[in-house]
């Protein structure tokens, strides 16, 4: 028999699991029953799409009665009045075209919903529904239950409605408006053959031409001004001073032109300039709409809890927690402040903070902090702090969060810019100081030109479509960029460094081996068929790790949270667990992660989990070490420091038992001895790390999921290519500085026409756009290139 | 008054009429999402429906 999917979510059934509904297999019930959902409201067209789309609605008992709480849910609605009410919610498992279509045929679902749609680059549905109805709650238990789970974190609860920025895309339609008007009109002219006709009309196709001129003058080019008066006021000389000189220049010269009729002034050239650097400035922008950068522990954290008063359940805010307060935690909640355990244990997986993957054990009256995940049964703590004074939330006051920087460094072309503009100035006198002897008119004629001419708008457009181009092809290698200066930044990094858990070792996979007495085979199987039963994560692992088994019912079966498992199968009894529950004694290695194993009241052995690395690290830690100082962060203690010296070059610093905020020091320290650093992480508790570092990349075993702020995330896979992107974006500032080159000679070119007085509009028309259009095919052309070379 | 003044003006109308166009469709969000609609115009319009299908019981092996 060939290896069976499930019909619905594509997973391999295993032999004992095979459900048969309709002649189609299913993994498990909870599959079964969203295809039942589906057929049953003639809406099997789900499977027509894509092969096995869904995935197996998990239980939520429980989980959003939050929403029953009005206060809450009016935060969450994007518009709610009299019966209509709106919604926007964010579902991750949104990844093809048949969750677009069952998503947006929720109405034959569920009566009450009018309308929804889907925004698939962003993961998002958005739901109009009618009040009176149904509820939110509704709503968001239909979505679990056929797979859809929406994400509702804290962030919902601030943000509100997010107004889009479309100006570029109106200044981007001005400007292209106004520059394809002028060029027709301004066509005649090129020709010019003083014809009666021409000479005729000329006034007023001059005068359209101006008018044209003016919204693309004032409004599209806008930003231009600012950003050139904001660096004058910093005594910077970006790039775009030189700019919104040569634009306001060549403005006043084809306006006196025109008026004194001397010509048909630069109009044509002046609106194709802005529409062409805007052109370049919207290709620059390439967003990841799934992706944000900007996350913090909100993002993470639940929008409400359970607490518990006067013996009664509420939902309330998590803003409204207070110290002292009761909370109730269910399983898999996140717990959002710190506090004391009341009941009796649990287990913790801090997996989101740290990127351990093993859960750790508390008892009543331990101290348990915000960021962790409850695993086991419901347990009760007491509140010590609240949200925003809790120890993990509190690394969101330090500075580095609270300032925002608009551009936190100097760009090439503001470097090439610092010395552009003042030998443009130097040139444009020196030609007016030699023309003004001979004829004030000439010199005057020639200044313009000059700053007209030399206006570097080849210039400005060879960075944004560099990295506009590099950014997209990094993107197709799941390394994804905040923005295109994080490319130039990257190119001047000369130190890295690695947080350990997470980022250099796998968190999903461990490496596991045995010690003790041998176990038979069928021994084997009975204690596969035991962990399987179990959802403990290190029970997950051994089962994973075990061989392949028949099933066997387990005749009894107890977990006992944070201690181990007591089971009996095939009258064998089994213990297995931490070292205190299977031997009595306290655990001798504290540093590694075991479980024992005692069958039939006879001790055999214990399973060592190691963390596992990330394949092809030493290789790349060879590659990068020729070239950069390598260090590693680690919050862990020192267990694992033999494995790390032995894949990393000698030259490797480590240190350990970092907390979140002295993995920030280190940084700041690296930074103040000159150094431009970047950091690798990947857990909230690098967050501080990743903000303060010249570039912070997040590593993410899935970039759908939720990753800290940083500057760019990189798909966990794709590690092990690291010191490839690193020499692209190298690649990147070295084709800028060519084309530089290139674009400087235009400028020489022109130059001369304008020196000698000789720049017609027409020739300003031809130079312009023909050195836009080399400078742009020479550095595609060029990224490209050397993305295949590097990255293939 | 000459026909060129008619036409120029006819000409510049119309190319305002197409701004305006873009500016309603950017307005209405249309250039937010352009991935969603291209996979929408290829659903069917109304659902399908299936008759005959004699559900089965479920069954486990």
């Amino acid at each position: 028999m060939s290896i069976q999917t499930c019909f619905h979510c594509g997973l391999t059934i295993s032999k004992n699991d095979l459900l048969l509904f309709d002649d189609k297999e299913f993994c498990c019930n909870g599959c079964k029953t969203v295809y039942e959902i589906f057929s049953s409201n003639n809406l099997d067209g789900y499977y027509d799409f894509e092969k096995a789309p869904g995935a197996t609605p998990l239980d939520i008992q429980g989980k959003y009665d939050f929403l029953d709480n009005d206060n809450i849910t009016s935060k969450i609605l994007d518009f709610n009045e009299e019966h209509t009410a709106i919604v926007s919610l964010t579902i991750p498992h949104i990844h093809c075209s048949s969750c677009i279509w069952i998503l947006e045929n929720l109405q034959k679902l569920q009566s009450g919903i009018t309308l929804s749609q889907v925004n698939f680059p962003e993961k998002k549905v958005r739901i109009n529904y009618n009040s009176q109805q149904t509820t939110l709650k509704e709503i968001v238990y239909l979505l679990s239950s056929i797979g859809y789970e929406p994400y509702i974190s804290l962030d919902n609860y601030e943000s509100g409605k997010k107004s889009q920025n479309r100006s570029l895309i109106y200044k981007l339609g001005v400007a292209f408006f106004c520059f394809g008007n002028i060029m027709l009109l301004s066509f005649p002219e090129y020709f010019e053959v003083n014809e009666y006709w021409l000479d005729n009309y000329k006034p007023f196709f001059r005068s359209l031409i101006f008018l044209l001129s003016l919204p693309s003058l004032l409004y599209s080019a806008s930003d231009y001004y600012v950003s050139a008066y904001k660096s004058l006021k910093s005594k910077i000389l970006n790039i775009d001073v030189p700019i919104a000189l040569g634009i306001i220049v060549m403005f006043l010269r084809s306006t006196f032109d025109i008026i004194m009729d001397y010509g048909s002034g630069f109009f044509d050239s002046l609106t194709g300039l802005i529409f062409f650097m805007l052109l370049g400035k919207m290709f620059q922008i390439k967003t990841y709409s799934f992706l944000s950068f900007e996350r913090d522990f909100k993002s993470y954290f639940p929008i409400a809890i359970t607490r518990i008063r006067a013996n009664k359940e509420e939902s309330v805010p998590v803003y409204d927690i207070e110290k002292g307060n009761r909370l109730l935690i269910r399983n898999q909640e996140l717990i959002p402040v710190d506090g004391i355990l009341i009941s009796e244990n649990t287990e913790i997986d801090y997996s989101f903070v740290t990127g351990e993957a093993i859960p750790i054990s508390k008892k009543s009256g331990d101290k348990i902090f915000a960021g962790g995940k409850q695993i086991g049964k419901v347990i009760e703590m007491e509140v010590l702090h609240s949200v925003s004074q809790s120890y993990l939330t509190q690394l969101w006051g330090n500075a580095v969060f609270q300032k925002e920087v608009e551009q936190k460094y100097q760009t090439l072309t503001d470097k090439l810019s610092h010395y552009f503009t003042p030998i443009l100035l130097l040139i444009a006198f020196l030609g007016f100081g030699f023309w003004i002897f001979k004829n004030v008119t000439t010199a005057f004629n020639v200044f313009t030109a000059v700053l007209i001419v030399a206006c570097p708008c080849a210039l400005a457009l060879t960075a944004p479509f560099t990295f506009g181009n590099i950014l997209r092809i990094l993107g197709k290698k799941q390394f994804y960029l905040k923005n295109a200066l994080v490319i130039e930044q990257l190119a001047k990094v000369d130190t890295i460094v690695f947080d350990k858990t997470g980022t250099l070792t796998s968190n999903k996979k461990s490496k596991i081996s045995y010690e003790g007495k041998l176990l038979s085979s069928l021994q084997l199987q009975l204690l596969k068929n035991i962990v399987h039963a179990s959802n403990h994560p290190i029970n997950r692992m051994l089962y994973d790790f075990l061989p392949e088994s028949d099933r066997i019912s387990v005749t009894s079966f107890e977990e006992i949270t944070g201690k181990g498992i007591l089971a009996t199968i095939e009258n064998i009894p089994f213990k297995l667990g931490s070292a205190d529950f299977v031997l009595g004694i306290p655990d001798s290695n504290a540093i590694q992660t075991t479980l024992h194993i005692e069958i039939n009241n006879e001790y055999y052995g214990k399973y060592l989990f190691k963390n596992e690395y990330r394949e092809g690290l030493s290789s790349l830690f060879q590659q990068l070490n020729k070239k950069y100082n390598l260090k590693v962060l680690s919050g862990d203690n020192e267990g694992d420091k033999d494995t790390l010296v032995s894949i990393m070059p000698s030259e490797t610093t480590f240190n350990f038992h970092q907390k979140p905020e002295q993995k920030l020091e280190f940084i700041k320290k690296l930074q103040e001895q000159g150094h431009n650093v970047m950091m690798v992480g990947d857990g909230l508790n690098d967050a501080g790390a990743l903000a303060q570092s010249n570039v912070g990349i997040a590593v993410s075993e899935n970039v759908n999921v939720f990753s800290p702020a940083c500057d760019a995330i990189l798909d966990a896979n794709r590690l092990k290519n690291l010191n490839n992107f690193l020499n692209l974006s190298h690649k990147a500032t070295k084709i800028i500085k060519m084309s530089f080159v290139i674009s400087l000679l235009y400028n020489v070119v022109g130059l001369s026409f304008a020196l000698t007085g000789n720049l017609l509009p027409l020739v300003a028309a031809i130079i312009m756009p023909l050195s836009t259009i080399t400078i742009v095919s020479f550095v595609t052309l060029m990224s490209n290139y050397y993305a295949k070379a590097n990255l293939e | 008054m000459s026909v060129i003044y008619l036409l120029i003006a006819i000409s510049i109308v119309i190319a305002i009429g197409f701004f305006i166009a873009f500016i309603i469709a950017v307005k209405s969000g249309q250039y937010d999402d352009d991935y969603t609609p291209s996979v929408r115009m290829l659903f069917d319009d109304e659902l399908q429906s299936t008759p005959n299908k004699t559900k089965q019981s479920n069954q486990e092996k």
